[in-house]
């Protein structure tokens, strides 16, 4: 079927125009930050407050087996105005969202396939999974903390998709025609997403726990939750993640059974799926191993992403196999 | 590493004098404990990257050959490490099975302190129910025994394993599976490695390339590249055989993404089995063939020109297809030889490029510009002498040993003399001196086939979705325990203490204590208790 032109112009509209929106719904969560009065907060009931998560955190880091229970902690800018910008960078989020997902939807339209046969549509489709992972967490846990922390990455994400890595609307190459590119993709997007929130929220606790090592929770940090509560959270983010990552690796060695007839064939783009599925295993061993769990799990979770983020950019663009679909 | 220092810390690393059997008893436990499973992971994660950097003669023969002409030294320490095949490496292979020693060493004795605990009751109540990490104290107006009922019933309806005690107390758990997807998980992939053992030991994979209107008949030799495994039983192989009637291709036409390829497919006439009636079959990229167990695949391309040799004497000595090998993927301009050991008085080898788009632009000279055939032409040069196919050594039908031969000029019509020729297709080329002329006819598609049989294949499958499941299990059901104590206070009320305990990361105890507290306050259920509190008075 011929590739609706008008349709995809409308895309790339949509996509420019929630690059916009997303920048704006940057501003308003930094400018929350930086009007939180809390930050300049620097009396002794303030200070105590760390000190006592400290012990607490402390005393349950011995007893392995018994986690405290719960969602993580609210934590609300007690200043209205930090408020108030709080609650417009969410709404913005949320309209650069639907706008982002209309540009998405309407690449699909275009080409008459699902919205993800290159780098560029992964890109603004993974992207899209990262907000919307964040957007449904706000609506489990109150973590609007966050909102700033994924929006950064997907705000640089889309610049790079719409810069380098951006293709026209055509049609797939052979390879790419089967069902599969729906079910394996489908899982590789939307761990792509919740991978980066789940690395944003493991960066934020080591932030978090090194303050309250050292004792100097305040400005930045004394917004954001205890180091126990963002630990927890990143566990939760990335035991999500994990067997979904699982899947899309299991479907894409389906996929590659159709397709080349071997279901492993250790190319690039496969082994270092394999090495982030290792690195993340290792992550979710960590955590419940003593020694290991705390800020070396942390670090793991985070090389984990990062043997992701290279799978996806460096064997992409540079390293030639199987799978060099970059430019088609 | 940072590691070492803090696993030398534990006392678990310093054991006193050992005997053997200690000694062995004490490395086993260090092999399957959590430290080591992680190590070894991050050593197998470790281990796979040079197999992703290094060019694998598995994944890509072509590449590693070139690898090994270019840095001919550095190669010879490659292959002191395996590099080349970090895959099938002693190394990776000790990483891997260490690492499934471990964790079925870890695995199976946790599966029987499993198996114990898989039908055990709910364990007593503890003293301090409000020490637990959630807790709560309500009085009510239901006797001990309604209080005690109406807990029961809540925690059954959620899915708690309840035991009510004559001493006043109600001890529930629930999240059974957890363990069982736990172990599920590990064990299945011990069931993904014993499938691909089994698929290596069992199957075979070649591939071979076919010419449009040439055939392949499944037997060893017709095989261009084959890998069996030990237990594979080659004189068996399916007695199918089949013809390449044409190969399709479309390209993307215009626009950024021009030359592209949008659709293959192979159109087979396929005989199942000899005197058997053969049947017309299309094979595209994600589309196999079924021959029997074995699968074919289409696999990639390219061209093959038509040329027709006539030696000095006049005398046809070489006529057909030549498969060339594609060295562009945008313009599939391709590489190939032509060598004619039959031509008098000298053997005449040619080779060069073959142009489906032929174009000629200032900086590359004649290039392709589209990967289809629509200006299709023969660029030669020629070289007449001894080709050196009687040495001996083996040689490549893609690669002109010239030690032994010198290059000859050709005239292309009534053009001057010249090192190379741009045949179009009709044309013919001369060579000096009587040594004969090369005719452009023109040109077929050839296609790569694989062929598979992997009966390991539908294990690993039911492993791998067996890890799926087992992943579940373990990382979303959440064990918790939870116990309930009524007491009487004297006064007519009953004091009821709730306490909840996670077995696991995060479950929502006060969702389970607050449905007790909201069971309490509903009253008495219906049925049963009413029945009991009736024949109690």
């Amino acid at each position: 079927m011929p590739v609706h032109h008008q349709l995809a112009h409308y895309s790339d509209r949509f996509v420019h125009f929630s690059i916009a929106v997303y920048a704006l719904a940057m501003l308003a969560l930094c400018a929350e930050w930086a009007f939180d009065s809390r930050r300049f907060a620097t009396t002794p009931a303030a200070a105590a407050v760390p000190a006592a998560e400290l012990v607490g955190v402390g005393a349950r880091g011995l007893d392995a087996a018994v986690p405290p229970a719960g969602p993580p902690a609210i934590v609300r800018p007690t200043d209205e105005r930090a408020d108030r910008f709080g609650r417009i960078g969410l709404s913005l989020t949320t309209l650069a969202f639907l706008l982002h997902f209309t540009g998405v939807l309407c690449r699909g339209l275009a080409v008459h396939r699902v919205p993800w046969g290159n780098m560029y549509e992964f890109s603004t489709a993974a992207a899209l999974a990262a907000v919307g992972a964040f957007l449904v967490l706000t609506r489990i846990y109150d973590i609007r903390w966050l909102g700033v922390f994924v929006i950064t990455p997907v705000l640089l994400t889309m610049g790079l998709a719409v810069t380098v890595l951006y293709t026209d609307a055509e049609q797939l190459q052979p390879a790419l025609q089967s069902y599969w590119l729906v079910i394996h993709v489908i899982a590789a997007v939307t761990s792509a997403g919740v991978f980066t929130v789940g690395a944003a929220v493991s960066v934020l606790y080591l932030i978090v726990e090194r303050a309250e090592r050292r004792a100097v929770v305040g400005g930045f940090t004394e917004r954001l939750p205890s180091a126990a509560t963002l630990d927890r959270l990143a566990y939760r983010v990335h035991a999500f993640v994990f067997p979904l990552w699982t899947f899309a690796v299991i479907a894409g060695a389906i996929w590659a059974e159709s397709a080349w007839g071997r279901y492993w064939g250790w190319d690039p783009k496969e082994t270092w799926a394999f090495i982030t599925w290792v690195v993340y295993a290792a992550y979710l061993h960590a955590r419940a191993t003593a020694g290991w769990k705390g800020r070396r799990a942390a670090a793991i979770a985070l090389t984990g992403f990062g043997c992701f983020l290279f799978n996806y950019f460096v064997i992409n663009l540079v390293v030639t196999g199987l799978h060099s679909y970059a430019g088609t | 590493m940072a590691v070492d220092t803090r696993i030398s810390d534990e006392p678990a690393a310093l054991p006193p004098p050992l005997g053997p059997v200690g000694t062995a008893r004490w490395a086993w436990r260090q092999l399957t404990s959590m430290r080591t499973a992680l190590i070894l992971l991050f050593l197998l994660a470790v281990a796979a990257i040079p197999g992703s950097l290094i060019p694998q003669s598995a994944v890509d023969p072509v590449t590693v050959s070139q690898f090994r002409a270019h840095h001919p030294d550095l190669s010879r320490w490659y292959d002191r490490a395996s590099l080349f095949e970090v895959f099938s490496s002693p190394w990776f292979s000790a990483i891997y099975l260490l690492l499934m020693i471990s964790l079925v060493g870890c695995v199976v004795p946790r599966s029987k302190v499993y198996l114990s605990s898989i039908r055990a009751r709910p364990p007593v109540a503890p003293r301090h129910l409000d020490r637990l990490p959630e807790n709560a104290r309500v009085d009510s107006d239901l006797t001990v025994d309604q209080a005690l009922d109406a807990c029961v019933t809540s925690l059954r309806r959620r899915r708690f394993r309840v035991d009510r005690h004559p001493d006043g107390t109600v001890c529930a758990e629930r999240g059974y599976l957890r363990d069982t997807g736990n172990l599920v998980f590990h064990l299945s992939l011990v069931v993904v490695l014993v499938g691909i053992a089994y698929g290596h030991l069992y199957g075979f994979k070649g591939s071979t390339l076919v010419v449009e209107g040439e055939g392949f008949a499944n037997t060893v030799t017709q095989y261009d590249n084959l890998r069996a495994g030990p237990r594979y039983d080659l004189d068996h192989l399916a007695p199918f055989a089949l013809t390449l009637d044409r190969f399709n291709a479309t390209y993307q036409a215009d626009g950024q993404q021009i030359g592209a390829a949008r659709a293959f497919s192979a159109v087979i006439d396929y005989t199942p089995a000899p005197g058997k009636p053969s049947e017309q079959k299309v094979v595209k990229v994600n589309h196999p063939l079924h021959a029997g167990d074995t699968k074919v695949y289409l696999g990639p391309h390219g061209y093959a020109p038509l040329v027709t040799v006539r030696d000095g004497k006049g005398t046809t000595v070489f006529t057909g297809p030549v498969p060339f090998l594609p060295m562009d993927p945008v313009g599939l301009a391709s590489r190939g030889v032509v060598k004619v050991p039959d031509a008098q008085p000298a053997q005449l080898g040619f080779q060069g490029f073959f142009l489906p788009t032929a174009a000629r632009d200032t900086v590359r000279g004649l290039f392709s510009l589209f990967p289809a055939a629509t200006n299709p032409r023969l660029v030669l040069n020629a070289w007449s002498g001894d080709l050196g196919l009687d040495d001996g050594v083996p040689q490549s039908v893609y690669r002109l040993n010239t030690q032994h031969m010198t290059q000859v000029r050709v005239t292309l019509d009534t053009s001057a003399p010249a090192t190379t020729a741009a045949l179009a297709i009709g044309e013919t080329m001369t060579l000096p001196r009587g040594l004969g002329t090369l005719t452009f006819d023109g040109y077929r598609q050839w296609v790569v086939l694989n062929l598979t049989d992997d009966p390991g294949r539908e294990l690993t499958l039911l492993g791998a979705a067996l890890a799926i499941l087992g992943l579940l299990g373990s990382l979303f059901v959440r064990p918790r325990r939870l116990w309930v104590r009524a007491t009487p206070d004297g006064a007519g009320r009953t004091v009821v203490d709730v306490g909840a305990l996670a077995r696991s990361d995060g479950p929502d105890l006060a969702a389970d204590v607050g449905g007790v507290l909201d069971a309490l306050r509903a009253g008495p259920p219906a049925g049963s208790t009413i029945n009991k509190r009736a024949s109690e008075e």
